[in-house]
């Protein structure tokens, strides 16, 4: 079966709309749609900010303010995994930042990209919370503790 | 459950699970099973010595005994030399273990002993003595309560926390709120993090009695997106709380009536700063609000509202349950009560430390955390997140106090304390404080969003051998006018590291040892 350009943004808006309405009543709405939003369609994408703020009655300049602000949101699709290797002070102080070249050598990518075969997304993130067991990678949801470059290469066998 | 049934406890806290904890888990149950015996094996919080994560305790007549750090692998062979029975092999009985003595665990009281899944484990290790002890009170009474404890805002800035819920109390207002900032972004700390994955109730129960002390209905936990798991179980515990009656309508059967959400961040280390936390509850992007008029009478929505870090409100129902005066006769000075120390970094033994203040820096470095985890010396370490002071193992006497670490230069913040060892640049750790700064500023005033740019090119400049002089003249020049000048702790206290990084590091900025002193001027605090 076939579906057209069309149809399949017809349906990201409709499911857009449904996420924004129902969440519309909320205190502070926009932070909890937003995360919604990349939760079930993976992305914010620009498309949706014009639906969102029409359901807000906010400006579409106000939603792409918001969007663009916080880091977590993204605007295109990631790879399947997405791969976030702590760049803060305690896991830089057992070499976080040769961890963080190494990640960039084995994928070919740098931070905030992802691998041709859309498999990995590499980024940093400043604090994992797991400070005493640096250095911190954390996959999809899941934390890692005490990563050499060893068992980062591990963790990415198991990404892939 | 029968009386034979062994009882074993492998945390679910995401340090340990980052390390193994859940195979732990699992090959504990598949090898009990195989004994034939009846086991149940409990995920609890994590007793905060992380460096023996996976940490397995196993109940016994004569308390828990530990075993552990633990591999998948070795479980099937402990478990063959009694494990269940505390046999062989272990660490003895936790309680007793040496880290665990030179503690005073109040607000860590439950963390890493019970199920924070389960309410019935949570009351029966006595929660809700505090809520209970409060509604009997007159709000005014609760409020004064909490004054007289002494308690300070755990999230770094210290200002009394009693103080702040007067003056929400003493407002006239349609509706007020409660918000806790568990919007833990500084590196080096993970208290909150292991206080709501490992004893979600009591912080319920400490906003509750904040509820109740201020006449708020509503309350709002923001939570950092880093912390999936931490936001699972705090999540889950609502869900249960509000099951039990212990929020909602008539919590108790008082009158009080008071909800409580989970609010998850999206990745900017500005929403810690209490203002744009307020702002990003309200659906904005994260700027820095100018103050006067404060969040205590002009917060969440305009109205008066409570912001208060994890740790503050959930040290109440300790403070509540045994009274003001108990909780204040711990620490020294104007810091009265316990903090929650954290170690990390280059670290042999990491984790939480949660002690009377008073004790010193180098008692927790050296004594309690065993030095630098690579063995070689300690050079450096930054207390108090990434707007905090470095400072080097010469002032390991300072004590863990908000005026003897004010009067030095430095601050305690929110307790993180993160290691370094000889390998350490500090040049390159003060040209991250302002890489990060420029980062993570929100934009809003000039100082930060544009003096972070100009520090990192300072810094580059210097570190390359350019006008050396000149440019750490320009440098502290840059840094005052950040101090005075910015909107809020991001651009105010970014110059903080930078500068003790050069007073007490200028060797790694090309400066003659004995001039450094010369060279630069004061800390900032």
């Amino acid at each position: 079966m076939t579906m057209d350009v069309t149809d399949l943004a017809a349906v990201r808006t409709d499911h857009v709309r449904h996420i924004a309405t129902t969440l519309r009543d909320v205190r502070g709405p926009l932070l909890p749609i937003l995360h919604a939003v990349q939760e079930d369609l993976g992305h914010v994408d620009p498309a949706d900010v014009p639906v969102i703020a029409d359901v807000l009655n906010l400006s579409v300049a106000e939603v792409h303010g918001v969007v663009t602000f916080y880091r977590d949101f993204r605007r295109a699709p990631a790879g399947r995994t997405t791969v976030r290797i702590c760049q803060a002070e305690a896991c830089r102080s057992v070499g976080a930042e040769a961890l963080g070249e190494h990640a960039k050598h084995r994928t070919g990518v740098g931070f905030g990209e992802t691998t041709s075969d859309g498999a990995i997304t590499l980024d940093e993130v400043f604090c994992l919370g797991n400070c005493a067991l640096a250095p911190a990678v954390q996959v999809d949801d899941r934390l890692h503790g005490r990563v050499s470059p060893a068992r980062f290469d591990a963790l990415l066998g198991e990404a892939r | 459950m029968s009386a034979s049934t062994v009882r074993v406890f492998v945390p679910r806290d995401a340090a340990a699970r980052s390390v193994g904890a859940d195979e732990v888990a699992e090959r504990i149950a598949a090898a009990a099973a195989t004994t034939g015996r009846a086991v149940e094996v409990v995920r609890t919080g994590s007793r905060g010595m992380l460096w023996l994560e996976p940490l397995v305790e196993v109940e016994t007549p004569a308390g828990r005994v530990g075993y552990g750090p633990i591999e998948p692998e070795d479980v099937d062979g402990l478990v063959a030399a009694g494990l269940l029975d505390g046999g062989p092999g272990g660490l003895g009985l936790v309680e007793d273990l040496p880290w665990m003595r030179r503690q005073q665990r109040l607000t860590f009281a439950r963390v890493g002993i019970v199920d924070p899944r389960s309410a019935d484990d949570f009351e029966a290790h006595g929660g809700n003595a505090g809520l209970r002890a409060a509604l009997t009170m007159e709000p005014s009474a609760v409020v004064e309560e909490v004054v007289g404890s002494g308690l300070r805002g755990r999230g770094g800035a210290g200002f009394p926390t009693g103080i702040k819920w007067r003056t929400v109390l003493g407002a006239a207002a349609d509706i007020k709120f409660v918000c806790c900032n568990a919007d833990e972004g500084d590196s080096g700390t993970f208290a909150d993090r292991m206080l709501i994955e490992g004893d979600p109730f009591t912080l319920i129960e400490g906003m509750t009695i904040a509820a109740h002390a201020v006449g708020a209905t509503e309350g709002y936990v923001y939570l950092r997106s880093e912390y999936p798991d931490a936001v699972e179980t705090l999540t889950a515990a609502i869900e249960t709380a509000r099951a039990r009656g212990w929020l909602g309508e008539r919590i108790l059967g008082s009158d009080l009536t008071f909800d409580l959400h989970v609010r998850v961040g999206a990745g900017a280390y500005i929403c810690g700063e209490e203002t744009s936390m307020l702002e990003s509850l309200e659906g904005k992007r994260g700027t820095v609000r100018a103050k006067p008029p404060i969040p205590a009478l002009e917060g969440l929505f305009g109205r008066p509202t409570v912001v208060n870090n994890v740790l503050s409100l959930a040290t109440v129902p300790t403070i509540m349950a045994n009274g003001g005066a108990a909780y204040a006769a711990y620490g020294m000075g104007r810091s009265l009560g316990t903090n929650v120390f954290q170690l990390g970094g280059n670290i042999a033994r990491g984790g939480i430390v949660e002690t009377a203040f008073g004790i010193t820096l180098g008692e927790l470095v050296e004594d309690l955390g065993g030095g630098a985890a690579s063995g070689r010396p300690v050079r450096a370490v930054q207390v108090g997140g990434p707007l905090g002071a470095y400072l080097p193992a010469a002032q390991f006497d300072l004590p863990m106090d908000y005026e003897s670490f004010a009067a030095a230069g430095a601050m305690v913040g929110h307790g993180g304390i993160v290691v370094f060892d000889d390998t350490v640049d500090m040049s390159a750790m003060a040209r991250f404080a302002f890489s990060f700064c420029a980062e993570e500023s929100c934009g809003k005033c000039t100082p930060c969003r544009v003096g972070a740019v100009r520090g990192v090119e300072t810094i580059d400049r210097i570190r390359a051998g350019e006008d050396r002089a000149g440019n750490l003249v320009l440098l502290d020049d840059l840094c005052e006018l950040m101090t005075d000048g910015s909107l809020c702790a991001m651009g105010g206290l970014t110059p903080l590291p930078v500068r003790s990084a050069v007073r007490h590091f200028g060797e790694d900025f090309g400066i003659p040892a004995t001039s450094t002193a010369a060279t630069t001027t004061e800390g900032t605090a």
